[in-house]
């Protein structure tokens, strides 16, 4: 916008307002960066320096001790694996059925579409509550089972919602009605119409999803007793919220280690923090994109 | 005799059309046969067993065997010294984190809207929005870590500046303002968004006009942009309203601790802790509170809502 108005000398006030409009900035940059930077810092240093206050801003005796023994932690590994597992999975189940929901509701000649749509819209006003899922889950068989995790959120209805806008706002009507000439039935236009055009949303959808996967805690601590189970972020709360480090966990482990255990498990914290996030903190850049628009999306609904 | 045939008549007529209808769209509707059965499984049917509220919930006779006690877990409830304080706790916390995070993601959009220097811009969007991706349980981590006695970034601040050292998380007030600047912290880039988006959107032959009388960018700022996002940011403010009662359940729970439980129990927690993770849960009990709670935030949500749309119709969109 201003490259427009780069032809009018800015006023002294303006020039002041410039100033303290990128001091500004720069602090909320700072506060917003130090504390990230500081994290990976800490884990790539000494224990002792971590535990000492020596690590200020770059690391301190740099190390990648705490990285060995993430990678020896027997719980932490299958958490890691777990967590891939019901990302993707739950992700792919919950595209399919989400897809299948928000297609037939965006045909306005569906019948009792209005009521249909009700009964989705009216899940996310009035809900059971957590005890009474929790009876459901417990009566289905499915506690300490993986589709604990994958089937009760199978569905976001505020996504059916946006999917389904999406469908009518972007797909023109005479497609269909051209499709429909064509001798296309409705399996069909989906499959062949509505899909190839729908790339940029189920790029937005799977997105929110994956990360809903991949951060979620509650749902498996509620559901899941044995630890096999575990997805990467309840072995998380054990580790850095329980203050739960068991040295044993980690096979081979070194005398000399054991002597650093109370150091080893602060800078093991660290290390963990910066593990569990890197996945998304690396991705996050390429996709920024479209998760802007998914919030464009979502707030057309909204 | 007659009248009922007439009536008859259209009527199978019309459930004539309406088979013919549902037969013309019949793969529709084995489209929506999965969705459905998800909806019915996983919503609907813990609807029907909110029921148990009501009831004295003993598993061996199951949710429709257990005997009716009416209000009774109501009226426990409410009459109940946690009654008060979780309704507090859980007020004092999402207002405060309404109060706070309206205004900054706003100032930051306007901020950022005129910066002229592109890279910078886009550096300090892509920072802040970084810490929207961090998980709940990381976000907690990290805010333990850094406030953690002896060990912790803070504390060795604090004590390098010569103060005492501060047990943070063990002083119940101060958990309201941990929890809601660490909020701020965290989503302060992704909310936003959409106000940068607002302002991209606003007519720039208005600023050409203001900046063509002389006005100062501060002049812009408050006569042309906060006009303009005032209406959507008091539509977001009013939406949010509606969960009031439900908000930073997964966060709070993990920042909870036995010294700070006097000001982290807030309504949600509390049926945790009464519904499954004691050792004795009541199931009763605890959905009693839950559907309390629902029903006040579904009155709330349609109170919004109406509000929010003849706000709009007022001309305020």
């Amino acid at each position: 916008m201003l490259t427009q108005h780069r032809g009018i000398r800015e006023g002294r006030g303006d020039q002041i307002f410039t100033i303290i409009n990128y001091a500004i900035l720069t602090v909320v940059l700072i506060v917003v960066l130090y504390p990230l930077i500081y994290i990976v810092s800490a884990s790539f240093s000494h224990p002792r320096a971590v535990t000492s206050g020596q690590v200020w801003l770059w690391p301190v005796e740099p190390t990648l001790a705490g990285y060995e023994a993430v990678f020896k932690h027997k719980y932490l590994m299958s958490g890691f694996g777990n967590s891939i597992y019901y990302t993707v999975v739950g992700t792919i189940i919950n595209v399919i059925m989400t897809v299948l929901a928000a297609y037939p509701l965006s045909r306005p000649d569906l019948p009792f579409r209005r009521t249909i749509t009700f009964l989705f819209y009216f899940t996310t006003l009035f809900s059971g509550g957590l005890i009474p899922l929790y009876l459901v889950i417990r009566e289905l068989g499915m506690l300490d089972t993986r589709w604990s995790l994958l089937l009760p959120g199978a569905i976001s209805v505020w996504n059916v919602l946006i999917m389904r806008t999406y469908f009518q706002t972007t797909i023109p009507r005479e497609l269909f009605e051209a499709a429909q000439l064509d001798g296309c039935d409705d399996f069909g236009y989906l499959w062949k119409v509505v899909l190839p055009l729908a790339g940029p949303i189920l790029a937005v959808i799977a997105l929110f999803y994956a990360i809903g996967h991949w951060n979620s805690y509650f749902s498996a601590m509620l559901y899941l007793q044995r630890k096999e189970l575990w997805p990467l972020q309840l072995v998380l709360r054990e580790i850095l919220i329980q203050n739960q480090f068991d040295p044993n966990m980690m096979s081979n482990i070194d005398p000399q280690q054991l002597a650093l255990r109370q150091q080893m498990s602060e800078l093991l914290k660290y290390t963990l923090i910066v593990v569990a996030s890197a996945p998304l903190m690396i991705v996050y850049p390429f996709v920024q994109r479209h998760f802007v628009k998914g919030i464009m999306l979502g707030s057309i609904k909204g | 005799m007659q009248v009922p045939l007439a009536q008859s008549a259209p009527k199978q007529k019309t459930r004539k059309k309406l088979l013919r209808e549902l037969a013309r769209h019949w793969q529709l509707f084995v489209l929506l046969l999965l969705p459905i059965i998800y909806l019915i499984v996983f919503q609907y049917w813990p609807m029907y067993g909110v029921q148990i509220a009501f009831k004295n919930f003993q598993a061996p006779l199951g949710i429709t065997g257990s005997p009716w006690v009416g209000w009774r877990h109501f009226d426990r409830f409410i009459n109940s010294y946690d009654f008060q304080r979780t309704l507090q706790n859980t007020l004092v916390l999402s207002v405060y984190s309404l109060v706070v995070g309206f205004p900054f993601p706003i100032a930051l959009a306007l901020c950022l809207n005129y910066v002229g220097k592109r890279w910078f811009k886009s550096t300090v969007q892509l920072v802040t929005y970084a810490p929207y991706f961090i998980s709940t349980v990381v976000m907690v981590g990290i805010i333990l870590q850094f406030l953690a006695p002896n060990t912790g970034l803070i504390n060795m601040i604090i004590q390098k500046l010569g103060f005492q050292q501060v047990n943070f998380m063990g002083r119940p007030e101060l958990f309201a303002h941990i929890y809601v600047w660490s909020g701020l912290w965290q989503t302060l880039g992704f909310n936003c968004v959409i106000y940068l988006a607002a302002l991209s959107g606003v007519d720039p032959t208005l600023h050409e006009a203001a900046i063509v009388d002389g006005a100062s960018k501060l002049k812009r700022i408050w006569y042309i942009d906060l006009p303009e996002l005032m209406p959507l940011a008091i539509l977001l403010l009013i939406l949010s309203m509606g969960g009031i009662l439900s908000t930073g359940f997964e966060k709070i729970l993990l920042m909870q601790n036995p010294l700070n439980l006097r000001t982290s129990d807030v309504i949600d927690t509390y049926v945790y802790r009464v519904g499954i993770a004691s050792a004795v849960p009541n199931y009763s009990y605890a959905s009693a509170i839950g559907l309390f709670k629902s029903v006040i935030g579904l009155i709330l949500v349609i109170m919004v809502d109406r509000f929010a749309k003849r706000m709009g119709q007022a001309g305020a969109l």
